[in-house]
Formats: structure tokens, sequence, C-alpha cells
């Protein structure tokens, strides 16, 4: 029983980091039907972007409130920032093309990221995993057992990303069904040219959603770092995979559908390695998604839209 | 907008070309063949040629063990430069050329195919890494050009002919000192494994310690796995904690173990952990932080061996690359010197003639032990202990074959 609590406190955290790297595929993909295949990768430039803030501020920069707040801002703003760039010099030009043509540059930005940020020039990191300084000081909040070998340990760092992350999730919520932007973005995704005849600013549209996007990847990446410590220029691929698959399954370009996915998925992979075997992690995660796909084809939570012909 | 493009282009470009710079091979030290690059067959080791012998190297340079193919690099940097120094090998000056394989087997055996039939080298050191090695082996044989794997510790790996030798100890020896010194040293009845499932070295580590182990008379409480590259160990490690554990066998390499380290106390458990030599690295401490305090794992050498041949090594080797040379970087010297000195010996540059000059190698006095080879082409020698806390390893004891 106690094991299975412990299970589930992990799952949860695995999977809102999911769920929030999740969100940013579906908005971009709900709003220009791309599948953003860097955005795994720009989540891994804005950990290293909290990683230097955080050495800027002193490696001891745990537990300060303002430390904290600003190597999330750092981190969310430069990814912002970036998010545009690539959108603006990788994406837009290719709008009008084949939806291919943008999906393979899409790649392309992801390895330039990832095997870039291996060099060990300038200001670029190198390939060797670094530890992610404890920028939340740890504390035990929870434990069930005897302290030797206590059975459920609930840290403060868990609660505090849970928070953090339902905290950026609803307040994307609020920006896309409450807010005149929001309605905006919601008239591109059905129809950007017809958007563009009503006076919608379509570019700045489409720019604005990328940088919302890449700003939430650098929040969920800094969650991911507090929460494993070990980050590495290739952690960008795996997690981007892995939240790929959790839009996927929940409806990808449903913004509910993405958060329910990455929990599904954090604690199914969770369950999978706790009970059954860690090589068992992706073939059943990847077997889920199947079965979601053979049950409902547009995720759980999307519709299947007839193909206009 | 359309001024934008070729700009970026060239960007680009710029960039690849610096991402160029990295993998491509660099004949290491001053004796790199001039415009080495534009004309290989020409600075290849054919015999009478040219004046340079040129060696080949496949080593993980990038990708997450990345700090095992460096420090490998530089202890065959040093042993090059020192036998450059002291006038060469055959009245010709030794070079190497590198390749990256980024840490994985299919990149290693594309790497090695590159060096015997593009750069014809006379002869191949590394990997670190068994799995990659398995992988390079199997085209080294099938070639007949001979192979030095520095620190790859799995059996398999000399199995794959009389082409391939190592010059350090294998697994099996390895899992048993550590069985050996966990049952009667530290005295504990139970403990549970972690291995990784993704490599040869961590599985074959695990067999042969949860043999021992359990011949001793201990009890292994439990048996969990992960894949290289994970990052969260959380499941693993709850499961592993109901078995209540006295210490945990983690034969990974440092950049899981790190971690592992770490997210196991979180989960609770303050036991010990213990593991191989592929947790050495400086990098390890940095992952682990103050978690692996009275955590135990085996090597090839210890820095604190007062024998002056070790001590001048480690001084050579701060100054030219700053920082404690790890066993890596140990066994990789030891393998280039036990090549260049089979070059001297071997009657010409021929693949065979140099094999047989390596299989003779007795008693050969490396940095990380005394080399004999056996019947088998592995090394014979013994192992060491080394307790870890406060960010350092001290020397526990040492376990002769």
């Amino acid at each position: 029983m106690s094991q299975l609590l412990q299970h589930l406190i992990n799952g949860i955290a695995a999977g809102t980091i999911y769920a929030l790297v999740a969100l940013g595929y579906t908005m971009v993909y709900g709003v220009l039907k791309l599948i953003n295949f860097a955005h795994g990768d720009v989540m891994m430039v804005g950990v290293y972007m909290g990683y230097s803030t955080a050495f800027m501020l002193g490696r001891q920069a745990q537990g300060t409130l303002w430390g904290v707040l600003l190597i999330f801002l750092v981190a969310m703003g430069g990814c912002a920032l970036m998010g545009f760039l690539i959108e603006r010099f990788a994406y837009r030009p290719l709008r009008e093309k084949p939806r291919l043509t943008a999906l393979i540059t899409a790649i392309g930005i992801s390895f330039t990221l990832s095997y870039g940020f291996q060099l060990d020039i300038g200001f670029l990191p190198g390939a060797a995993p670094r530890a992610f300084p404890q920028i939340i000081k740890p504390a035990m909040w929870f434990t069930v057992g005897d302290p030797e070998f206590p059975d459920v340990v609930l840290w403060n760092w868990q609660v505090i990303s849970l928070l953090l992350a339902v905290g950026l999730m609803a307040g994307l919520q609020y920006l896309v069904f409450r807010t005149r932007f929001g309605r905006a973005m919601r008239a591109v995704s059905f129809d950007h040219r017809v958007a563009a005849l009503m006076g919608i600013p379509t570019d700045r549209v489409i720019s604005l959603t990328f940088m919302i996007g890449s700003a939430l990847a650098a929040g969920a990446g800094l969650l991911y770092a507090i929460k494993d410590t070990s980050v590495s220029p290739l952690m960008g691929l795996y997690v981007g995979l892995k939240a790929f698959v959790a839009a996927v399954i929940g409806g990808i370009g449903n913004v509910p559908g993405a958060m329910v996915g990455g929990l599904l998925l954090g604690l199914v992979e969770e369950f999978v390695v706790g009970y059954a075997a860690s090589t068992w992690r992706d073939a059943v995660a990847f077997g889920f998604l199947i079965l979601v796909l053979l049950v409902r084809p547009g995720g759980l939570f999307g519709r299947v839209a007839a193909e206009k012909v | 907008m359309r001024r934008f493009a070729p700009m970026l282009i060239a960007a680009f470009a710029l960039f690849a070309a610096a991402c160029e710079k990295k993998t491509q091979p660099a004949p290491s030290g001053e004796a790199a063949p001039g415009g080495q690059a534009a004309q290989p067959a020409n600075t290849g080791g054919t015999p009478g040629g040219s004046d340079t012998i040129l060696l080949g190297e496949v080593g993980s340079l990038t990708g997450a063990q990345a700090t095992f193919g460096i420090s490998t690099r530089n202890g065959i940097d040093l042993a090059l430069k020192e036998a450059n120094a002291a006038g060469g090998v055959k009245g010709k000056k030794l070079a190497v050329r590198v390749y990256d394989d980024q840490g994985k087997p299919e990149e290693a055996a594309q790497a090695v195919t590159r060096l015997i039939t593009q750069d014809k080298v006379v002869l191949i050191l590394g990997e670190v890494a068994s799995s990659n090695s398995l992988a390079m082996a199997e085209k080294a044989q099938a070639a007949g050009v001979p192979m030095i794997t520095p620190s790859s510790t799995n059996p398999a790996v000399t199995d794959k002919g009389d082409f391939i030798f190592r010059v350090c100890f294998i697994d099996p020896f390895q899992g048993f000192v550590m069985a050996k010194f966990a049952r009667e040293n530290l005295q504990l009845n139970q403990v549970a494994i972690f291995q990784d499932n993704k490599s040869a070295y961590s599985i074959g580590l695990t067999d042969v310690f949860s043999r021992k182990f359990t011949e001793m008379g201990g009890k292994i409480t439990a048996t969990e796995s992960y894949s290289q590259g994970d990052t969260d160990f959380r499941a693993q490690l709850t499961a592993i904690k109901r078995t209540k554990p006295q210490a945990i066998y983690v034969p990974g390499y440092y950049n899981d173990v790190g971690i592992i380290a770490r997210q196991a106390r979180e989960q609770g458990l303050t036991v010990p952990l213990m593991g191989g030599d592929g947790w050495d690295s400086e990098k390890l401490f940095e992952l682990a932080g103050n978690a692996l305090d009275g955590s135990y794992f085996s090597n090839h050498y210890s820095p604190d061996n007062p024998d002056p041949k070790v001590q001048k090594f480690i001084a050579d080797y701060k100054a030219a690359y700053g920082g404690v040379p790890d066993a890596l970087a140990a066994l990789g010297y030891d393998s280039a010197k036990v090549a260049i000195a089979a070059i001297e010996k071997a009657k010409d540059l021929s693949g065979p003639a140099i094999r047989d000059a390596i299989a003779q190698t007795k008693d050969f006095p490396g940095v990380a032990g005394t080399i004999t080879l056996d019947k088998n082409r592995n090394a014979v020698k013994s192992a060491v202990i080394l307790k870890i806390g406060d960010g350092k390893t001290t020397f526990v004891t040492s376990v002769n074959p």
C-alpha cells in the first residue's frame, strides 16, 4: 500500500512535467498544424539558461524566492525569444510550402541544438552531463514508516513543482479561452487565411504562440532539472519524445488533453517500472499510445475532423 | 525577408564547419603529419612509405559518457608525446587518428572501418565501453588489424579473436572482488542489485557478483534494472527500498550512478552503494553531490599509490591537462605504452607481426599495475577498492587475482 502511494507521488511528479512540455506541442500544433520537433531542444536550452543564471547568482542560490523567480524569468524569457527567432527564420518562410518541409526543418533545428550544445566552445556547455544546482532547498514534508527506511517520502519541491505546473497550465487555459489574444489564436487555428481576411494579424499571433510555447517548455525543463538533477544536451530529445506521445494520447491540439495525457503517461511509466521491469517502460508507453489511437484515433480528448476535400 | 535567407545559410554553414572540426580526425600531438586530411593514404602506416606510423583511436568524445573518451584520449596523447620526444619508434614519429563514436556501438563500428580501410592504421586503440569495443573488435579481427582496448572489461571483447587485446582485468574478476569485499570486509548479508540492462559491462558484473555473493552465504534481496540515459530511477528504487537491503550494488556508469545516488537518498535509502570502474570520473561527485559518501567501488588504480612511476604520470598529466588522471586516463596511457613497445619490437609493421609482439607482453610496468597478457589476451592484475567521502576517493584495500 505504501509502495503504491510512493509510486503515485513519483508518477504524478513525472507526469506534470510531461504535461507541461506537451502543452507546447499541442499549442503549436493547434495553431499551425505543425509538429515542432525542436520543442524538446528549446526546453534543453532553457534549462542551460537557468543553469547559467543559477551559477551567476552563486551556486547556493537555493532557498531565496527571488533567486528562483529570476532563474525562471531568465530561462522563460530567453526561450520565448528563441521561439520567436526559430519561428521567424525557420518556419515562417516555409509556411505556404507543403507541411512536410516545415517538419524537416523542425528536425534539423532539433539536431542542430542538441548536437551543437555538445560542442565545448564559447558559451556552449559541452557534452558531459551536469548536476543542476538545487535552487529549491530540499526538505522532507511528509514521511511514513521508520526514519531508517521511510516507506513513503514527499518532498517540498515535488509539491512546489506540481503547484507551479498547475498554475502555468491554468494561466494558459485562461489565455486561450478568456482573452482577446486567445480568441485570435483559436481563429488562426481554425483557418489562418480567413482569419487574416478578418483583420487578425496572423503572423503576430503565430509568433506569440511560439513564444508562449517555448517559455512553457523552459518552465517545464527547469522543473524537470530540479526533479532529476542531471542536465545534458541530449535531454531534450528524450523528454520531447515522451511529451509528444503524451500530447497525442490526449488528442494533439487539445489543451486539457495534453495535461491528462502527460499525467497518464507519467503514471503508466512509473507503475510499469515499479511493478514489472524498466525494460518495458518504453514498450508499454508506446503500446499505450497505439491502443489509444486504435480506440480513439483523435486521442482521448480529440475530435476526429472529417477531411474537407 | 529575402535578405535574411543567405545570412542564415551562411550562419549554418559556419556552424556545420565548427562541428566538423571537432568530429574530424585530428592527429594529436606535435607529431601531426602535415596536411593530414588531404592525403590519408600517404600518411598511413604503410611500412617504408612515410616517416610517420599512424595509429587509430575510437572513443566517446561527445555523448553521455564523454569524460571516458576524453580521459582516455589524454592518456594516449601523453604516451605518444613521450615516445616522440624520445625519438619515436623505429626512427619514425607516431601519430594517432581519433574518431568520436558519441558513445554508440554503431558509430564505433563505422569509425573502426574507416580507420582500417581509409586511414590504413597499423593498430587500433579503444574503446572504453564494452558494448562499443565488441562492435569494433569484430571489424578489427576480420581485417587483421591488432586492437588494444584500454578499459573494456567484458570478457567477450577479447573472445572476438587473436588480434584483440586488453590492458585491464575482466568483469568476472571485478564482480568477484566486490562480492568478496562486501561479504568479508563489510560483512553484509543482504544486498540489492540495480543494473543497467543496456550495457554488457553492467550485466557481466551483476552476474558474477550475485553468484559469488550467494555462494559466500549472502542474499540478493532484489534485482532491478534501468536503461542508460534514464534520469528517473524512483520507481525501481522504491521497489528496492521495500526489500530493506544493507547495500545496493550499482555496476553502472558515472553519469547514471550520480543521479541514482541522489534519488536513492531522496527516496529514503541511506545504505551505501557499491560499484565498479564505470564510476571513475570526476563528474561523478558533481552529479552525486554528497549522496555517495560512504560508498565503495572497485577500480584499476588509485592516485594515492606512492610508486614514483605513478606519481610522475600524475604530475605530467596534471601539467598537460589539469586535474588528477582517473583510471581511464591511466589505462589509456598504458594501452598506448604497450602498443608502442610492441611496434618497436615487431619485425615489421604488418598486422600479424605487431599482434605477435603484443601477445608477448610480460611484466610490463604500467601505471595502473603490471601487465602480463594471458593466453586469452587479457591482462592479469590486481584491483583496488576505493571509498568515497567528501567528494574524493580514498584507497581501502587491494585485491589480487
